[in-house]
């Protein structure tokens, strides 16, 4: 048994997160027994999990907490502390209790029913793209777009305020691109506004996600009005965020392995496949981030975890797991079982897994189907990553097709 | 009296292993070879178990009230 004598601290993160190749260091981890030592640019020393099994004990097992993750001591790569509340940082029931009242909205079955409008979306998205003519930016003309569409529509935000409250999203991604005050601003400014949306809905209900959480809470009454607000505006965030990263991240890899875009293009029913494939592949975390703490002694592996001790999940590495997935570094769209990690798991898997993966399917279709010559039209050093931010992503994709 | 009176059960094939249920109600369900099961058919009734299955985003978790047959979760609409 691994003692947990610390060995000296790995600088973490491993790289900068600028481009999509998964930093090698967790290969060389994944092959060396016990959780890693890592020390981050703020908070305490903890120790990092990257084999697939690991990862997904710590971030599925009630014995790890993230409530308990709270104070300066919580290792963390941006300057600010964590704040409390909010359903990242609560543990059942109170995160059961929180989260709850939004997720029949997120389930399959629901989200089904906005795949329609969202085809028709992304195909007028493509429309204007082709009017605009090659080359254009994929992020602004269409990875933004699309999910701001749906979510706006979705929850009842005017989508004409999308300038105001993606500059305030940004708040809630940033790790050292805003500087401290800056984020508690924006922060402020975004619940500022859903809260004006709340309470104009609790006078004139709509036909809206924000309208059915209202009356969930004026009836139920066990959601104070802040974790409401809190929470639609970490839908809002959330839902189109992450997409908008996403979707030209896959369209670059996919370009870089030509071969899976062409294969994609001529077998569009791989297209589900090819989301998960990505998803998988994709590092879409510069680094593995939101610690869980332990709340009592616990086997990670054949490593002993003592209690209050912080632990970090790789899910990045888990996705490349050699004991879990066949040749882990190759994108292959046919794959077919395919248990990655991109969503997460446990009580903080994703809840709008299932609307991303519909619109991640139905914004990389329409690319395929309409634009077959789709290609990066920039040279691998002029490519504008994102910089000072929890995800990996463009800040702008010049496509070509 | 048998006070177990919820039948839990879970599409096995649709489950995608997302881990809510074990997380949210752990003394319910456990994960076997990656996608969830109930560690009993028949339980009391746990607002948990509930809260679970209405968590599920693929919806698979069906809870059921024994002696009505009326379902208990996923909700209808």
């Amino acid at each position: 048994m691994d003692t947990g004598v610390a060995a000296q601290s790995l600088a973490y993160p491993f790289g900068n997160g600028r481009g999509l190749d998964l930093e090698e260091q967790y290969a060389r981890l994944r092959d060396t027994p016990g959780l890693a030592r890592v020390r981050l640019p703020y908070g305490d020393d903890c120790w990092l999990a990257t084999r697939y099994a690991d990862v997904r004990l710590v971030l599925g097992d009630s014995r790890f907490s993230r409530q308990m993750a709270v104070g300066p001591a919580v290792p963390r790569t941006t300057p600010q502390q964590p704040g409390a509340g909010g359903i990242l940082n609560l543990d059942p029931p109170d995160h059961t209790r929180v989260r709850r009242p939004a997720t029949k909205a997120f389930t399959t079955r629901r989200v089904e029913l906005l795949r329609e409008s969202t085809r028709r979306i992304a195909e007028r998205l493509v429309d204007e793209m082709i009017e605009y003519g090659s080359p254009v930016d994929l992020v602004e003309h269409y990875a933004l777009p699309l999910p701001v569409s749906v979510i706006c529509d979705l929850l009842g935000v005017p989508y004409a305020d999308r300038a105001d409250f993606r500059t305030w999203s940004d708040a809630f991604l940033s790790t050292t691109l805003l500087p401290p005050e800056t984020v508690g601003d924006y922060a402020g400014k975004l619940w500022a506004y859903m809260g004006e949306l709340v309470a104009r809905r609790r006078v004139a209900p709509a036909e809206d996600l924000i309208t059915a959480m209202v009356q969930v809470r004026d009836e139920a009454g066990d959601l104070q009005e802040q974790e409401l607000v809190q929470l639609l505006a970490g839908l809002l965030v959330a839902g189109h965020e992450t997409t908008a990263s996403q979707l030209p991240n896959f369209v670059y890899a996919l370009d870089r392995h030509r071969d899976q875009w062409e294969l994609l293009r001529q077998q569009p029913e791989l297209v589900p496949r090819a989301v998960e494939e990505l998803m998988r592949w994709v590092p879409l975390g510069v680094s593995a981030s939101f610690p869980r703490y332990a709340k009592e002694d616990l086997m990670v592996g054949d490593h002993l975890v003592q209690a209050g001790e912080p632990v970090l999940a790789s899910i990045g590495s888990a996705n490349r797991d050699e004991r879990v997935f066949a040749r882990p570094n190759e994108i292959d769209i046919t794959r077919g079982d395919n248990p990655h990690l991109g969503f997460g798991h446990g009580v903080h898997h994703c809840l709008g897994a299932q609307l991303a993966r519909m619109e991640l399917q139905e914004g990389l279709a329409a690319l395929a189907r309409r634009l077959p010559t789709l290609h990066v039209a920039v040279a691998e050093e002029e490519l504008a990553w994102k910089d000072g931010m929890l995800v990996r992503g463009f800040r702008e994709l010049p496509v070509s097709w | 009296m048998d006070r177990r009176r919820w039948q839990v059960e879970v599409d096995r094939d649709a489950c995608i292993g997302s881990g809510m249920c074990v997380g949210t109600a752990p003394d319910a369900f456990d994960l076997v070879e990656g996608r969830s099961q109930p560690l009993a058919e028949r339980i009391e009734p746990d607002e948990q178990v509930l809260a679970a299955a209405e968590s599920c985003p693929v919806e698979a978790i069906r809870v059921t009230d024994v002696d009505t047959g009326r379902q208990l979760a996923p909700p209808a609409d």
